[in-house]
Parts: C-alpha cells; sequence; structure tokens
C-alpha cells in the first residue's frame, strides 16, 4: 500500500513467541515448546488514523498490543516509532515513548487501582513523565481532563468502585490522555460495556480523535464496533495476518475468506435479513498455536482450501490500492 | 397452547443496602413451539427473571406473582415437584459453558445423570440416548467423545454438549441464559443455526436471553425489551425492530452498531445504567429519555398495547405519534 | 433519533443533578469498617480486646500489690477473696494473683505485638520483592523460607536462650524470626496475583518505575491481607511464648507472663485451682477474641464482598 504520508509506527514481522511447558511431557526439562501467539505482523500507522485489529480469541491481537509497548517483549522483528527502531533501544527509550504511546484496557474497573481515586489516578502519568509540575498544576489539568471525557469535577475524590463501568473507562480515557500522547491502543475498550454506553464511549474516542490529531489502534473482535471508528482494518487469524484493507473496501468487498466468514457470521438487527441468511459456516475447531498448521494457519477450515496451501506460508500482498490480502488463491 | 404464562412476576433481594427490586410487573405467554427473546442491559433483570422461574435465586431473593406452568405456579412449588419439572419438562442452559459443567465428571456421567434421574433409564440404554443427542448437535465424533472430561472440549463445543443435556429428556420448554455471549462470533453462529434448527425439529418453545438484538432477530417470533427490572416493550419482532414505539428500543437500536451502516457516528443513549437500589417511583428510563413528560419520573407508565396492531405492548407516557414527530425522522427501516 | 438540542438539553439536566453529589468518595477502607461493625462477634472481641489491654497496661498501678512482693499478713495460697484487695487470690508464695496476672499479660501483649511487628516487617519485605521480581530470585527466597520451615523450632530457640541466656528481648527476636515465614508467603502470594492485574499492568504501560509500582501500587492493596494475618499471628506468637515459659526457657523470676502462670498454676491444680483457671481465663479470652477479630477483618476486607 503506497502512503506518501510518514508512518509514526512501522511494525515489521514482529514475532511473540513464549515457551510453554509441554503438557505430555515425562520430564520437567524436557523440551518445550513454543506457543506462538504472534507470528509474523506488519503494518504502518499514519498520524491521526484509525487502525482496527480484528480477530477472534487467540489471535494473538491483545499480545501484539502488549508488544508493541513491551508490556509482553515482542521475540522478533521491529517496531519503528518515529523512525527509530524501539527493539533495539534501551530502557530509557521505551520510557521517552510511554510519553506518546498509551493504553486503555478491557476491563475499565479492573484497570484502575482501586485504592485510589480518580485524581490519582489520572494525575500517575503526569507525576511519573513530568514531576516538575507542581501541584495545583497538576489538579488543574486532571479537573480539565475529567470534564474533557465527560465526567464531573465533583468526582474527583471518589474510588473507581463506585463508578459505573462506561465511566470508569473515561477515567481511563483521561488517564491516557493526559499526557497528550500521539497514539493510544484500544485493547477491546468497550467489549465489557452495554451497548447504550459502548456507543458513548465510541462517540468520545472519535471526537477526541478528531480534536487532538489522535492515531488509535482500536482493537476489537466485533467488525461492527470496528467499522464505526477504524480507517484501515487489520483481521488476524491465529497470530497471523489475514487481510489489511481500507474500511470500505473491506466491508464492501472482502478478499479473504476467513474476512468474508467473519462479517457472514454477524447477526444482524433485522430479522427479514437473518431468517434469508446464508452463514458461511467455518468448519472445525480453532487449532492450537502451540501446533498451527503448515503453510497457511487458516487452511483447516477455509472452505478454499488445497493441497498447495499447506505448503506455502502466505504473505500479505496488495490485491488493489486499499486491499491487501495474505491468500494463495487471491 | 399456552405453555407458560408469567403474571405480574417480581424479584426482590434483601441487601445490606436496603431491599433491591430487581424484578418488577414481568407478565407473558408462551406458546408451544414459539420463541421469545428478553433484551435488556445490565440490572435490566432479564437474567433474575428467568432464574425466578427456575428456583435458582440467590438465597436473599424473593419471588412474586405466578409463573404458570400448565396450570402449575413454578414459584410455589414444593423443592420436589419443582425438581420433577427442572431438567424434564423446562431445561436451562447458561452462559459460561467452562462453569456450568462439572470438571471432574465426564460428559457421559453427566449426562446418564440426567436421564437416570427423570426418565429412569439404565446406565446403557442413557450412553446410547446421550451419545444420539451429541451427534443431534453436531459434535463430531460422539461415541468417542461421550467419555471425555470438560476441559477437552473447545468453548462452542461445551456449549453444544449443555444444549444437548438440556435437551436429553426433549423438555417442552428451552431457556437459554446468554449462551453465545462468551463465544467467537463464528463460533455464535454455529450455535445460533444450531438452536434454530433443533427447535424446528424438537418443536421447543424458547426463551433467549440475551442482550444483543442481533441474536434475537434471527431466532426469536417475541421479544421483550426490559430496563431497570420492567417491560418497556413487547411485541413481535417485525413491530420491535421495524416499528420500535419505546424511547428505550429505539435508542437502543440507534446505538447498536450495524455493519450495514455507513459507520457514521452512533446515537448513543446519555446517562449511565440504573442503580436498582435508588429506583425512582416512575419510569426507570425517565432519567435517560430524551422524551422525558414531568409525569415520567413520578408514576409508572402501565403497559398498554402500542396501538398499531394492538398485538404489542409499551409502557411510555409520551404517545406513539408524538415520539415521532419529536424524532423529526422515520424509526429504522 | 435525539435531535442535537435534545440531547444537550439532557446533557445539560444530567449535569444539573450530578451538581449535587457527594465530594468525598467511599474509600475501600471505609466500606471495610462498615462491614467489621456488621460482625458483631468481631466487634465484641475487639471492645474485649481493648479492654483488656488497657487493664493490663493501667491495671497494675492501680492494684495496692506489687508482683514480687509476697504479702505476709495471709495464708499462701489464699483463695479469691475481697480482704487485703486480694481480688484473684494469691499463689503459693503470697504474692497477689491480680497484679501478677495483669504484669503477666503486658508482657504477653508486648511479646504479641513487638513478635508480631518483626513477622510483618521482614514478612511483608520479603514476600513482596520475591513476588515482585520472580524469576530466579523468587525461587532462591523461597527456597530459603522452605529450609527455615524445615528448622525445629524448639531447638533453635532452646539454642538461642542457651549460648545468649534467658534475655526478654532474645526472646521477641527469636519469636519474630519465626513467625515471618507465613507473612512471607502469602504476602509473596498476593504479589503474584496483583502483579498480573490489569491496574499494575496500566502502571507498567504508563512507565510508572518499577519502585513506585510496589509501593504505590502493589503494597496498599497488600495491606488487607498483612492486617489479617498479623491479627491471627498475635495469637500464634502469644501462644508460642506461653509454651516457651512453661518449659521454663521465656522470662525470668520474678516476672512472669501468662504461660509461666498456668505452668506454675497446673502445678498447684488440686490445691490452688483459681491459680491456673484465672490465667487460663485470660489467656484463651485473649487468643479467641483475636481470632474472632482477625476473621471479621477477613470478611470485611474480602475483596470480593465489594
Amino acid at each position: 500500500m503506497t502512503d506518501s504520508r510518514q508512518a509514526i509506527l512501522s511494525v515489521r514481522n514482529v514475532r511473540v513467541h513464549f515457551q510453554v511447558a509441554d503438557q505430555d511431557a515425562r520430564w520437567p526439562w524436557s523440551e518445550k515448546k513454543t506457543l506462538k501467539a504472534v507470528d509474523g505482523i506488519s503494518f504502518d500507522l499514519y498520524p491521526g488514523e484509525t487502525l482496527g485489529v480484528v480477530g477472534e480469541s487467540g489471535c494473538g491481537k491483545s499480545t501484539l498490543s502488549r508488544a508493541i509497548l513491551n508490556l509482553i517483549p515482542a521475540t522478533d522483528g521491529e517496531i519503528v516509532w518515529m523512525g527509530k527502531d524501539l527493539r533495539k533501544g534501551s530502557e530509557r527509550d521505551w520510557l521517552h515513548v510511554r510519553r506518546d504511546i498509551q493504553m486503555i484496557f478491557q476491563d475499565p474497573l479492573a484497570s484502575l487501582d482501586p485504592r485510589m481515586t480518580v485524581a490519582q489516578i489520572i494525575a500517575e502519568p503526569l507525576k511519573t513523565h513530568r514531576p516538575e509540575l507542581s501541584g495545583s498544576e497538576v489538579m488543574e489539568r486532571v479537573r480539565k481532563m475529567m470534564t474533557r471525557v465527560g465526567l464531573t469535577e465533583q468526582q474527583i475524590n471518589r474510588y473507581p468502585h463506585e463508578f459505573s463501568g462506561g465511566q470508569c473507562q473515561r477515567i481511563g480515557i483521561a488517564r491516557a490522555l493526559i499526557l497528550e500522547p500521539k497514539l493510544i491502543i484500544c485493547d477491546e475498550p468497550v467489549s465489557a460495556l452495554d451497548v447504550s454506553i459502548q456507543a458513548q464511549i465510541i462517540n468520545l474516542l472519535k471526537a477526541l480523535q478528531r480534536e487532538l490529531g489522535l492515531a488509535l489502534i482500536f482493537i476489537a473482535h466485533d467488525l461492527a464496533v470496528v467499522k464505526h471508528i477504524s480507517d484501515r482494518i487489520l483481521v488476524m487469524y491465529l497470530g497471523r495476518e489475514m487481510e489489511l484493507a481500507a474500511k470500505h473496501a473491506l466491508y464492501d468487498r472482502p478478499s479473504h475468506p476467513y474476512t468474508r466468514a467473519l462479517l457472514s457470521a454477524i447477526p444482524f438487527p433485522d430479522p427479514a435479513r437473518e431468517r434469508n441468511k446464508t452463514i458461511q459456516l467455518l468448519a472445525g475447531d480453532l487449532p492450537s498455536p502451540i501446533d498451527p498448521p503448515s503453510g497457511c494457519v487458516f487452511r483447516t477450515r477455509c472452505p478454499l482450501a488445497e493441497a498447495r496451501c499447506a505448503e506455502e506460508k502466505p504473505h500479505l500482498h496488495a490485491v488493489d490500492a486499499d486491499t491487501q490480502c495474505s491468500c494463495l488463491k487471491v | 397452547m399456552t405453555l407458560l404464562q408469567v403474571k405480574d412476576l417480581g424479584v426482590r433481594f434483601a441487601t445490606h443496602d436496603g431491599m433491591v427490586h430487581a424484578v418488577n410487573g414481568v407478565s407473558f405467554d408462551l406458546d408451544r413451539g414459539q420463541t421469545l427473546g428478553i433484551v435488556g442491559e445490565s440490572g435490566s433483570g432479564k437474567s433474575q427473571s428467568v432464574l425466578a422461574m427456575m428456583g435458582l435465586l440467590a438465597r436473599n431473593g424473593t419471588a412474586s406473582g405466578e409463573a404458570n406452568y400448565q396450570g402449575r405456579n413454578l414459584l410455589t412449588m414444593s423443592a420436589q415437584a419443582l425438581n420433577r419439572v427442572r431438567g424434564n419438562h423446562l431445561s436451562m442452559i447458561f452462559q459460561d459453558p467452562m462453569t456450568s459443567l462439572n470438571p471432574y465428571l465426564t460428559v457421559e456421567r453427566q449426562m446418564t445423570e440426567v436421564l437416570e434421574l427423570h426418565k429412569g433409564m439404565e446406565r446403557r440404554a442413557a450412553k446410547k440416548r446421550a451419545i444420539e443427542l451429541l451427534d443431534a448437535v453436531r459434535i463430531p465424533d460422539a461415541a468417542r467423545r461421550v467419555d471425555m472430561y470438560p476441559h477437552e472440549f473447545s468453548g462452542g463445543m461445551r456449549q453444544r454438549v449443555m444444549i444437548a443435556m438440556a435437551l436429553l429428556c426433549e423438555p417442552e420448554l428451552l431457556i437459554a441464559d446468554e449462551p453465545t455471549t462468551a463465544l467467537d462470533v463464528t463460533v455464535q453462529a454455529q450455535i445460533l443455526g444450531l438452536l434454530k434448527d433443533l427447535q424446528r425439529d424438537f418443536g421447543t418453545a424458547i426463551i433467549m436471553i440475551t442482550h444483543d438484538l442481533g441474536v434475537v432477530a434471527g431466532l426469536c417470533d417475541q421479544v421483550m425489551v426490559m430496563y431497570g427490572g420492567r417491560v418497556m416493550e413487547h411485541g413481535d419482532a417485525e413491530h420491535i425492530f421495524y416499528r420500535p414505539t419505546h424511547p428505550y428500543t429505539i435508542g437502543l437500536l440507534g446505538a447498536l452498531p450495524r455493519l450495514d451502516d455507513e459507520g457514521d457516528a452512533l446515537t448513543s443513549i446519555p446517562g449511565n445504567p440504573p442503580n436498582l437500589a435508588r429506583m425512582p417511583a416512575g419510569c426507570p428510563f425517565a432519567e435517560r429519555c430524551g422524551h422525558v413528560l414531568p409525569q415520567c419520573a413520578a408514576t409508572m407508565p402501565a403497559l398498554v398495547a402500542a396501538g398499531d396492531d394492538g398485538k404489542a405492548l409499551r409502557a411510555c407516557h409520551v404517545p406513539v405519534a408524538q415520539l415521532i414527530a419529536d424524532s423529526g425522522e422515520a424509526v429504522h427501516d | 433519533m435525539f435531535s442535537k438540542s435534545k440531547r444537550q438539553q439532557l446533557a445539560q439536566n444530567l449535569g444539573g443533578q450530578l451538581e449535587a453529589a457527594v465530594i468525598e468518595g467511599r474509600s475501600p477502607w471505609k466500606d471495610a469498617r462498615i462491614r467489621f461493625r456488621r460482625n458483631h462477634a468481631a466487634v465484641v472481641s475487639l471492645v474485649l480486646l481493648v479492654l483488656i489491654g488497657l487493664l493490663v497496661v493501667i491495671g497494675p498501678w492501680i492494684v495496692p500489690h506489687s508482683y514480687d512482693e509476697a504479702d505476709w499478713s495471709v495464708a499462701a495460697p489464699l483463695a479469691p477473696t475481697f480482704t487485703n484487695w486480694h481480688l484473684f487470690g494469691t499463689d503459693d508464695n503470697a504474692r497477689d494473683l491480680l497484679v501478677r496476672v495483669l504484669i503477666g499479660g503486658r508482657i504477653s501483649f508486648m511479646v504479641g505485638i513487638l513478635g508480631t511487628l518483626v513477622a510483618v516487617v521482614i514478612g511483608v519485605s520479603w514476600g513482596a520483592i520475591s513476588g515482585f521480581f520472580g524469576g530466579k530470585v523468587d525461587a532462591l527466597m523461597m527456597r530459603f523460607v522452605d529450609v527455615m520451615y524445615a528448622l525445629p523450632f524448639m531447638l533453635f530457640a532452646i539454642l538461642l536462650m542457651t549460648f545468649f541466656g534467658r534475655d526478654l528481648v532474645l526472646m521477641f527476636v527469636a519469636l519474630g524470626a519465626i513467625s515471618w515465614l507465613d507473612m512471607a508467603r502469602i504476602v509473596r502470594g498476593q504479589t503474584l496475583s496483583l502483579k498480573s492485574k490489569e491496574f499494575v499492568e496500566a502502571a507498567r504501560a504508563i512507565g510508572v518505575p518499577r519502585r513506585a509500582i510496589i509501593f504505590r501500587h502493589i503494597v496498599p492493596n497488600l495491606l488487607g491481607v498483612v492486617v489479617i494475618y498479623a491479627t491471627v499471628t498475635i495469637p500464634n506468637v502469644i501462644l508460642t511464648e506461653s509454651v516457651l515459659s512453661f518449659l521454663g526457657l521465656g522470662v525470668q523470676e520474678p516476672m512472669t507472663s501468662w504461660g509461666v502462670l498456668v505452668q506454675d498454676g497446673a502445678q498447684h491444680m488440686d490445691t490452688a485451682p483459681w491459680m491456673l483457671l484465672i490465667p487460663a481465663l485470660f489467656l484463651s479470652v485473649t487468643l479467641y477474641c483475636a481470632n474472632y477479630v482477625g476473621d471479621g477483618l477477613r470478611d470485611a476486607l474480602d475483596p470480593k464482598d465489594r
């Protein structure tokens, strides 16, 4: 995908492999097996854009997000932020990067320290990275940020368990925004919320993105949710990339059989449509990431699979100007 | 023929913070072979309603009203009588298949237990029947798999095992409490397809509890929308999805991200989910409603006919005509 | 569905309602206090403990006898009586039992509290560091704890006493040195579980340095468990001291502790039963109450109840 803009984040061939004990091993010192949570992901991210990362459980999307921030160190590959390869950098470099890249988590309540007040939680990044700010300056910024995300200043001394899920997520967003980062990684930020609250949070994120020129990596398992916030979408399966396309291209003409299966499986709030729908059901079960299928990892469930799918390992290749697909047959 | 008649079902819990009314005034009829979807968000009372009917409420919970199954009130039945009905005529499947199957017993033991208890079958005959049912729910290699333990199955397969267990005695009614919420979307599609087929083949009535309107659209004839422990709207699927007449239903449909949307801003419902310990005297949705009238917070609107064809019900003080006029645009088509 | 102006109006209304909201939050500690107060057994136990504590501190100054003075005017051992203010009677050396029980209580309380303090300080540091750093550090530190567990305490105590004499401070050290093991294991377990919590991950994502994560996030969330186990450690330490004293390794005459009194009392069980019953009663009630308070704290601080 050619783009004249300068990418702020370039991920190249990132792998995150874990050594796990073999369940059937005879001795504690037997050779361990490798769990390939993320197995070669590459993409670019441009300023102010939202990349949606979609996949079902076990696809590695959460692990990928942790690897970008070095919360789980990547085993291999390059993570280039603003031209600098972070994996080759030091702890200090990572500390600087954490000013620019922040994260929002899936469980809104669990991501907040239950014994700290809202004020302390939102102020923590400031205290860590800007120790020169005075106490009152910090409070001032915290107050402004609370209002910005839709909380009231009166709640500033309350504790996380006194808030609803949606409000807790707003606190998480405030905490992520207070350092004015350039990129926020959102790890399934609305999955745990009610539908009516989901919409609030998604709208909030979109508004903030427009206002602050933020880039977002929005991780979700729900393609319908992702459609409302993303510019481009990456579809993952078992640690590998299936499709990377611009929003309209992905939803209107999905190239990869997995994407097509995902889209057709999503239930519509429309009875007539639902009853006449033919779903592309995927055969079989998700293979284990310890023992992924050879060649294309999707081949065991793919309606288009043939012999060479087991031999060749596919990579993302351009299908048209907006779409990259990793299917050998496309 | 009416299978289940629920009248004015209420559930309340005695907690340290006072009496919490989780469910108020829920009424509906369910015929043989019909499917009812109960839709609501957290705090709506949808799960507690069916738990009350099945006698599975927590110790500090009390149910009131009537839930008449074939003429007998489930809420006032003795534990023994209820046990003869549960698992036999009325079955339930739950949300988390990991925790609803006993990890220490093989699937075969858990299934034959049901048959031995309710049908008085012998172990061998019961095992045969169990395998038949595992086949019916499309578990590959059922004869071998039946001797395995739950942890050896994937999430989707465990849910199928649960469905098979629930159908062992060919119940007239199957209650599914968020059965696909914990599953991936492709697995969810398989399970929903399975439920549809089973319903067609066995003629079982289904009550499906979910927060996902999409799930309900494909499976359910009737839909009941709940909020804050009360029924907001109740009608057939066409009415709810194409001609909703309650501000909450309209709001919910608008807030739903849809694949056929252009992907612009979602219309959100402002405010927060209800706090069941501190409910207003009137409509629970009043504080978040865009069409709120002065009487909404004071008096609870009655569940009355929505007017278009007499069969749908809504609980709202705002007349339908005004609702449509206020919204300024036609409701979802 | 909602027009923009309606939405704005609604947002304003919502804001208005929230204006009236309480400013002070209900911290998890406050919640715990409320839950604790509902547990009547725990509250009563706490009150009793405080009462006994006050008695042993102030009592000896009020009672007109001294703990080491023999009262020659009475025939020892004297049963409890109002003459001469021997409310608990005397022991066989004509020393007032009331004041000796109270003085003994001072020693027992001191031992319990100080010994537990030592256990808490060492145990929390050891456990938190081991749990937080994990890997080889954790393995080494926990193997050390395992080895210490294997040491016979009595042997250790006897060796200490033999080498350094029957010093009170030494006894505290010995007791504390044994009691920290449980605390270390428990704190390590809690630290491990806290480490994987999302809010700790969030702190790492922010870039909070490791030391700040331990002291700002992990330790405050540990305190609940530490308090609970400390209140359970206190009776254990008192009991251990009693056993030591029973064996003759504890406090020296004429100083006494409940354990010593129980030992003396046991020897005179048939002639002067009050010499055994009264100190044993005090000891039992204190241990019982401390356990109830510990139970109550565990229920009150249980995070699942939130």
